[in-house]
């Protein structure tokens, strides 16, 4: 990585290098919870996806959900990580009142995925960022303290929801490497089906350890834990926030102390949550209700046969096949659903006009009505559809913006919107050579001017043929054939 | 009447089928007889109104081809029953009421059974002496002021009482054996994962075992035909292939290899429990079995071990009765003190006393010290038996170190107490199946028992020996009725 690029806090004639990892909640695509067959719909009705054991009833006993493992194998695989052929749930004691059970079901020592990485692209190059671990836990319910002023109510519908904790090395150098690593993270499982990634509701959140060093510096500073971060941006201004703050203590000669810090979104800023001597003793044990996890090799093969095409490989395929750049593939891949459509859009298409009307127009139109891919108006069939019609001639680029503007707000094919409009091209050249006379004929100043040199005037044609026309002409023949009748 | 509850289960099921005898009036006399013996504070909750509607409904339109066709009973009060207060012994259940069934007690509805209540236990199953329940000390017909054992004291009084002709109790170190053992009654801890734990409010989850308590051997095979089946609910739980205990039982023993560990002959035992042991040793052999001495090396560190997994397991189990969402709450400023009012009010001195040891051998910089070590030391007590069983079929011991004590006698002395699971722990550490069966009396006519340890899911050999065995022990209770009034 060249220097000039590097993210930096300087002080005076100090300059930190900030070292991140993240640990990242992802909620496991699933209909069922993690030891429970309650169901996991998002938006419910509180306390209506619970079961005797995501309440802890008395006598009540956890028993996997074995989709949820798959999905976790699933995962580490997509993230090249080892997959731990036994592992164990461990229970994490606390109390609180969205925690029925007074502990957690999670893995501690013997994670089920271990250690892994994701490639970003960063602008000057690629960039390998490693994987600790992936383990699978049980989300808690949710207190709720603004309903009611005198109590805290308590939902139990996450309450046993399956999360999987990946868990990143601190290879993380920047904010903007943060928002690289979480997309890419986001892309891979979407990919893969193993969790929805999204950020609003909650499927994926993430608790950021930041420190920082002098550069040069190879020892890690004291780092800091801001919990629960729930949006990239957030975590990218929870980081510049706390590394600044830790830049002016280590500054004025103080140190970091090791602790547990809360992101005030409004305020933006961090703050101590606790501290290292007020950490939680988790008094993790085995769960003596669960056996150790043991997958066969069968039982993992089998899962990689499921595994699709991820982002890193159909760059490569969309860079070496379709001869786009490095950078269009990657904006193609990023999210699947994209890619999906572009390799719909280009079954019956030409490539480089796909390329150009998805990145261009429909990103623009999505962007601007604040829509996913999923939810785009216009369907890779008909973008299909208007490409052909591009490039067989029928109408003009031009043109076809003004189909693409119908089609965004009223979903038709562009068939029937340039019959309906009357927007086809005019590619008759003897209609055209008429309408070239005509223009001629009406202005022979500066027809006259033209043959004397002022070349620029050939502009001025073409606009007046074109407002004859209603801009149906096409293009390419008024060029030729005002070029013969003036020269 | 009194002949209906002098019949064995086995029995009384026979007379059923033959209908000598109607569901109701068997329930009835139950019912009647528990009427006159509150004294023993056997009971939790009766459910006797719905129990003599369902011998009713039985004696209607029952299926007699069922297992326990009609057949009352009372459970030990740990199974979660459907509609019925399900209170383990403590204030912080006291007002809980399931709205499921065990799966233990649910085979036993299932096989034509009627529940009679819920018999008293220590709270959440710790103690050896039912002194520790929230709903007072049981009383055991055996003598008067005398403790029935623990936990499942309710379940070994009401049954010698005869005021349920079997029941079900379960076993975390020693709490049907012992109990049984102080009652002249028969009791057999299953294997670790023969009968499934769902709806059984835990103490510690790898060694607890429901299991039956009954009047004799054969009824012992008959309930475990009952309860021991594989459950897809309990993770722990195991798909073996379970015999048919009941009609297989056989009092063929010749050749039978029984060890007899040289480490259980402890200090400080009472003569007539060694002498117990000794006629033990000679009836098996007059049965032809072979006996061989052996040793169980890691034995002395059961009791140590056993006394820090339990609790480390307890006091995460019972994390959740916590007065967020049901059982007893005491209000609080905020949500700390309403944890703090409901548990230091909700759960008794024993239960408080084994949570603090649990929380305290699971926290950082003592968890490798005690708890790993202990799991260890699980591990190598395993191994004893592993190694021993490469050359004997089972293993022969006494129950207890002592008979029946009275009530009072060890509650301010918690470690005493707790010696009298000595030869009972190591069973549970290792997940295998033991019995407690009669065997004879000490000085003050309180029974004493013989455990017979088998090897892990191999239950029918453990009941023929037993069964062999009680046919020339002939033990008889002989109780005087001195409760009932």
């Amino acid at each position: 990585m060249s220097k000039n690029k590097e993210y930096l806090i300087k002080r005076g004639s100090s300059e930190y290098e900030v070292i991140i990892g993240l640990e990242v909640h992802a909620q496991v695509l699933s209909k069922s919870k993690l030891f429970s067959d309650s169901p996991t719909n998002f938006g419910a009705e509180p306390n209506t996806q619970v079961s005797l054991v995501d309440a802890a009833f008395p006598g009540m006993l956890p028993v996997i959900n074995e989709f949820c493992i798959k999905q976790a194998v699933k995962t580490g695989i997509g993230l090249n990580a080892v997959i731990n052929k036994k592992s164990i749930f461990d229970r994490k004691n606390y109390f609180y009142a969205d925690l029925p059970q007074g502990y957690q079901i999670s893995q501690y020592k013997d994670p089920i995925v271990g250690e892994g990485s994701i490639l970003l692209d960063l602008p000057d190059g690629e960039k390998n960022v490693g994987i600790e671990r992936l383990h699978l836990e049980q989300d808690a319910g949710k207190s709720i303290h603004d309903i009611d002023p005198q109590n805290t109510l308590v939902d139990l519908n996450r309450s046993g929801v399956a999360l999987m904790e990946i868990v990143s090395k601190p290879d993380l150098r920047s904010p903007e490497e943060v928002n690289l690593y979480i997309k890419k993270l986001r892309s891979i499982m979407r990919y893969l089906g193993t969790c929805d990634g999204n950020m609003q509701e909650g499927s994926l959140r993430a608790d950021v350890n930041v420190s920082i060093r002098k550069t040069g510096d190879k020892k890690l500073g004291t780092r800091c834990e801001i919990k629960n971060v729930n949006s990239i941006k957030f975590m990218q201004m929870a980081i510049e926030y706390e590394a600044n703050r830790q830049a002016d203590i280590l500054e004025e000669g103080g140190s970091i102390d090791q602790e547990t810090r809360l992101f005030d979104t409004k305020k933006n800023e961090t703050r101590s949550m606790r501290s290292k001597e007020d950490a939680h003793d988790y008094r993790y044990f085995p769960d003596p209700d669960l056996l150790p996890l043991e997958l066969t090799e069968d039982f993992i093969s089998k899962i990689k046969k499921e595994i699709p095409e991820l982002p890193d490989e159909k760059k490569k395929r969309f860079v070496d096949k379709f001869k786009l750049t490095p950078y269009e593939a990657n904006i193609l891949v990023s999210d699947i659903e994209t890619s999906k459509y572009f390799e719909n859009v280009i079954k019956n298409s030409d490539v480089k006009l796909a390329t150009n009307w998805i990145t261009g127009e429909l990103f623009a139109l999505l962007n601007d009505r604040n829509l996913e891919m999923s939810e785009s108006p216009i369907s890779s069939k008909n973008l299909s559809t208007l490409i052909n019609l591009i490039k067989d001639g029928t109408i003009s680029g031009k043109i076809a913006k003004t189909v693409f503007e119908i089609m965004a707000n009223e979903s038709k094919d562009p068939k029937s919107i340039i019959d309906e409009k009357g927007l086809k091209q005019q590619s008759d050249p003897k209609e055209i050579e008429k309408i070239v006379d005509a223009v001629i004929k009406e202005n022979p100043k500066n027809v006259e001017l033209f043959k004397s040199g002022k070349d620029k005037l050939f502009g001025f044609f073409v606009g007046q043929v074109m407002k004859k026309t209603d801009g149906k002409a096409n293009p390419k023949l008024v060029n030729d054939i005002l070029k013969k009748k003036l020269n | 009447m009194s002949d209906i509850i002098n019949l064995t289960l086995s029995a009384l099921i026979d007379k059923i089928k033959k209908k000598e005898l109607s569901s109701q009036e068997i329930t009835n006399a139950y019912i009647a007889r528990a009427e006159k013996s509150k004294d023993l504070n056997t009971y939790i909750t009766t459910d006797f109104e719905n129990a003599i509607e369902k011998a009713k409904k039985f004696d209607e339109k029952g299926n007699f081809d069922c297992k326990l066709p009609g057949v009352p009973l009372a459970v030990k009060d740990l199974f979660c029953t459907n509609n019925l207060k399900t209170t383990a012994g403590s204030k912080i259940l006291s007002n809980f009421i399931p709205s499921y069934e065990s799966t233990v007690t649910q085979y036993l509805w299932d096989e034509g059974a009627i529940l009679l209540g819920k018999l008293n236990c220590d709270e959440f199953a710790m103690g050896s002496s039912n002194e520790t329940s929230f709903f007072g000390n049981v009383e055991s017909p055996v003598g008067k002021k005398v403790v029935p054992g623990g936990s499942s004291g309710g379940s070994a009084s009401a049954l010698a009482a005869k005021l349920t002709p079997a029941t079900i109790g379960t076993d975390t170190g020693g709490s049907i054996r012992q109990p049984a053992s102080f009652t002249g009654t028969v009791g057999l801890k299953p294997t670790y994962g023969s009968c499934s734990r769902y709806g059984i409010v835990a103490f510690a989850s790898s060694l607890d075992q429901a299991g039956p308590m009954t009047q004799d051997v054969s009824d012992a095979a008959l309930m475990l035909d009952v309860i021991s089946k594989y459950d897809t609910k309990d993770s722990t739980s195991v798909n073996f292939k379970r015999g048919d205990y009941f009609k297989s039982l056989s009092s063929n023993i010749k050749g039978k290899k029984i060890g007899i560990p040289k480490e259980y002959r402890v200090d400080g035992m009472p003569k007539e429990i060694e002498s117990l042991w000794q006629d033990g040793i000679t009836l098996l052999k007059k049965l032809g079995a072979k006996i061989i001495d052996i040793s169980l090396p890691h034995t002395k560190y059961a009791l140590p071990a056993y006394y820090i997994v339990a609790p480390a397991e307890a006091s995460s189990n019972l994390a959740r009765y916590d007065g967020v969402k049901y059982g007893y709450r005491s209000e609080g400023e905020n949500l700390i003190s309403m944890y703090e009012n409901t548990r230091s009010e909700g759960f008794g001195d024993e239960v408080k006393r084994r949570i603090m040891i649990g929380t305290y051998v699971l926290s950082s910089g003592y968890y490798d010290a005690y708890y790993l070590k202990a799991q260890k030391i699980r591990r190598l007590i395993k191994n004893d038996f592993d190694e021993v069983y490469k050359s004997v079929d089972a293993i022969l011991t006494p129950s207890t170190p002592s008979s029946a004590f009275k009530i009072g006698d060890k509650t301010d002395d918690p470690v005493s107490m707790y010696l009298n699971d000595i030869f009972t722990v190591p069973v549970n550490l290792s997940g295998l199946p033991a019995i407690s069966i009669p065997a004879g009396k000490d000085k003050n006519n309180y029974p004493l028992g013989l455990q017979i340890i088998g090897k892990a899911f191999e239950e029918q050999n453990l009941l023929d020996i037993s069964y062999s065995m009680e046919k020339e022990l002939n033990f008889k209770n002989n109780l005087q009725d001195w409760w009932i009034k």
